[in-house]
């Protein structure tokens, strides 16, 4: 199926970067997966949290596609726009991804290139991904030097919130899904009661039974409305910011990495020095020079690494403040909405 | 008065709950004979009720007395009733249904072992819920078994029953031991037979209109009812468990809120006071919705199942009649034993006549009543869903000023 659903990007801006002040572009699905490879790339390993996309499904678009023509294919497309939003939202927020020539290009450029590598990102699930990343490398036993107690207490705020809101988020789909039920089953009361109206032979009662079981039709009609509305705001905002921290668990990661690879050349340095001491013991003069050579190599890897772990623990530590001060309005904001 | 500390919060079931508790059937009481339950106290697995008279009749040695009395004790007293060939005429009040806490006991039981994998707020609120469901069941059971009571005491005929008085006033153990095995098969072969031939007696066509439309009436809404009596059990058994995961959410928000205290935990905890406002008011909708509508429903099931009882006991001493005709008939072509055939159909003849007169009377009555009571239910249900829905209103309105005052 060659379908796709294309959505409609919409920018005012009164920064110079830009060639006008508004313009329109149309992008696919595959397009912001796109942009956040290219992102996560090139600003990941360097600490920055760079915000996750929304999750591909393959259920959802193949309803759309179908041309399902109930409210279901629409709720999802509203779904995925409002995700999408929220999306371009942090990433344009955040003052060095907006930098960011890539970003630039797809605010404005007409036809981007076909993402093609995206299929990286199908299937499984962009937040299974993370955690199968940060499985990994919590299984290489790093014991790391914490020098900064800060990035400790951090990570296990992050953590625990992680945990919080998972647990939140299975209690919210199940509360969807009694509601659901409670629709459907005051449905089916609703027409019991119809019946039953129809078998009583008082006529007031009868008018008064049948009255019931239509009052009991809208109320199944405002459960289910009741219903779709909790999926939206509430747990759609819950499962964005499990993603979200998932993305705050990566950039530690990368500072985790960074601090490996800084060990790792250290180490190595270590051993051509042990090297250099044997071949000069040995009397080797050829090899003495080669191993000489490898030395002062490793000797600025070893510095460069440093100084990238520490880099990077800054960029981390700007991020993560930043991180806190946006979740508070973003959680808010939608909240306060949902409930008018 | 009924252990009623149980819940510390507001009080789980309204006010109107603690009017007279005959909830379901609308009746005069009538000075010379009123019963009520005073009290009522559970034990392990049975629940002892205070039946308490007041009576100006003669019959009784005092004017006012209570005794105690078991489950098992008013199924003997209703069933004393059907077997009864005098009362064959009369609608037999439904007995009571067996006070059933299984269910709830299962749940408090998996909350103590679940003890250990939840906080200690999630734990006291569920174990507070599952105290006030337990109390809720334990209310209804007793107002129906006071049901029972006052439709016998109002009834005309059965109210100067001797069992009946005797259930009401000897103070000791009646020493009615249940059914034991033998008997319960006795009767389950006893039921088989009557629904055989209930079915047969059905096909009989009445001669009286009013009877044959009765028939048919009573079938027709005896299924619908029970129809309607479990679908609006599952609707209630859903928004009980809507209520209980909002209560879930909510305790689990408070957990987050109280993390520390930067501005986003505030608004946390106040998003969950808000959740537990909003439970509070679902899971007393689904009581209430329980109370008025399933029980009403579940009532006129048993009720309406007890005039159709009437009519087949009249439509069997009508088959009886017309074969003690057939048998005299006979006898008097044969010119054998006509005397005896005589007096048989005489019996029968007046047996018919005297269950016709009482059973319309009784049918008469039973629309009535049923009008009545499911006017009263219907018209309290819907005040209370409108005050309900006013105060849910209300709350979510001002919880929105404090979210937006936050700014």
């Amino acid at each position: 199926m060659n379908a796709y659903m294309a959505y409609k990007v919409s920018t005012q801006t009164t920064l110079a970067m830009f060639r006008n002040k508004t313009f329109t572009v149309r992008r696919r699905f595959s397009d912001f997966l796109g942009l956040y490879e290219k992102l996560s790339e090139k600003h990941g390993p360097n600490g920055f949290i760079v915000p996750p996309p929304p999750e591909k499904s393959i259920l959802g678009m193949t309803k759309v596609k179908v041309g399902k023509d109930d409210s279901s294919a629409a709720d999802f497309v509203e779904r995925r726009r409002g995700a999408l939003e929220r999306y371009l939202q942090r990433v344009v927020n955040h003052p060095s991804l907006l930098q960011d020539p890539d970003v630039r290009e797809f605010l404005e450029r007409e036809e981007l290139p076909r993402a093609v590598s995206t299929q990286a990102l199908s299937g499984a699930g962009f937040l299974k991904m993370i955690n199968k990343a940060t499985d990994a490398v919590s299984k290489m036993t790093i014991k790391m030097n914490e020098s900064d107690v800060w990035f400790e207490e951090k990570l296990q705020e992050v953590e625990s919130a992680d945990q919080h809101f998972r647990k939140l988020h299975t209690l919210v789909e199940s509360l969807v899904i009694h509601r659901k039920e409670l629709s459907l089953n005051t449905a089916s009361f609703a027409k019991s009661a119809a019946m039953l109206g129809s078998a009583e032979d008082n006529t007031a009662l009868s008018r008064a039974l049948s009255q019931l079981a239509e009052v009991e039709d809208k109320m199944e009609q405002l459960h289910q409305d009741q219903a779709a509305n909790d999926t939206f705001s509430f747990a759609e905002l819950i499962a964005d910011f499990i993603r979200l921290l998932g993305a705050v668990r990566g950039s530690f990661d990368q500072r985790m990495k960074a601090w490996q690879r800084w060990q790792d050349a250290q180490a190595m340095l270590q051993k051509k020095r042990e090297t250099e001491a044997k071949l000069l013991w040995a009397n080797k003069p050829d090899k003495l020079q080669l191993a000489k050579e490898e030395i002062a190599e490793w000797e600025a890897k070893v510095t460069q690494y440093e100084r990238d772990f520490e880099r990077v623990s800054a960029t981390v530590r700007k991020e993560v403040i930043r991180f806190e001060l946006i979740k508070y309005w973003e959680a808010f904001l939608p909240e306060a909405k949902a409930i008018a | 008065m009924m252990q009623e500390g149980l819940d510390d919060g507001p009080d789980f079931l309204s006010e109107e709950d603690r009017g007279p508790r005959a909830v379901n059937v609308d009746l005069q009481t009538d000075a010379t004979l009123q019963v009520d339950i005073s009290d009522a106290l559970s034990e392990r697995d049975k629940v002892k009720f205070t039946v308490h008279t007041k009576s100006t009749l003669p019959n009784f040695k005092q004017n006012e007395f209570s005794v105690v009395r078991q489950h098992e004790e008013f199924i003997w007293l209703h069933d004393s009733f059907v077997e009864n060939e005098d009362y064959a005429g009369y609608i037999i009040p439904p007995a009571p249904p067996r006070p059933d806490f299984d269910a709830s006991r299962e749940k408090l039981q998996k909350l103590g072992e679940g003890e250990g994998s939840m906080t200690k707020e999630e734990f006291t609120k569920m174990k507070q819920e599952l105290e006030a469901e337990y109390l809720a069941i334990f209310k209804k059971t007793v107002a129906m078994h006071e049901v029972f009571l006052c439709r016998v005491a109002a009834h005309p005929v059965l109210r100067k029953d001797l069992n009946f008085h005797v259930f009401l006033e000897y103070n000791q153990d009646l020493s009615v031991r249940g059914k034991n095995k033998k008997e319960k098969l006795e009767d389950f072969f006893k039921n088989v037979v009557k629904s055989a031939d209930g079915v047969l007696v059905a096909g009989v066509k009445d001669v009286d209109d009013f009877f044959e439309h009765e028939k048919t009436f009573l079938l027709e809404y005896h299924n619908r009812v029970k129809d309607a009596s479990a679908k609006s059990d599952k609707m209630i058994r859903s928004h009980k468990s809507a209520a209980d995961d909002i209560n879930r959410i909510a305790s689990s928000l408070y957990t987050l809120g109280t993390q520390d205290s930067t501005d986003l935990c505030k608004f946390f905890l106040k998003v969950s006071e808000l959740f537990e406002k909003t439970r509070k008011i679902e899971a007393r909708v689904a009581a209430d919705e329980d109370l008025k509508l399933a029980d009403l429903l579940k009532y006129y099931l048993r009720e309406s199942q007890a005039a159709k009882d009437l009519l087949y006991r009249r439509s069997r001493a009508l088959v009886d009649y017309e074969n003690a005709n057939k048998a005299l008939d006979k006898a008097r072509a044969k010119n054998r034993d006509v005397l005896q055939a005589e007096t048989s159909q005489q019996l029968c003849c007046h047996k018919f006549e005297k269950i016709s007169e009482s059973a319309k009377q009784e049918l008469i009555d039973f629309k009535t009543r049923r009008v009545a009571a499911f006017r009263k239910n219907l018209v309290e249900l819907a005040e209370l869903e409108l005050k309900h829905a006013k105060g849910n209103l209300q709350l979510l309105q001002s919880c929105l000023g404090v979210l937006k005052g936050n700014t």
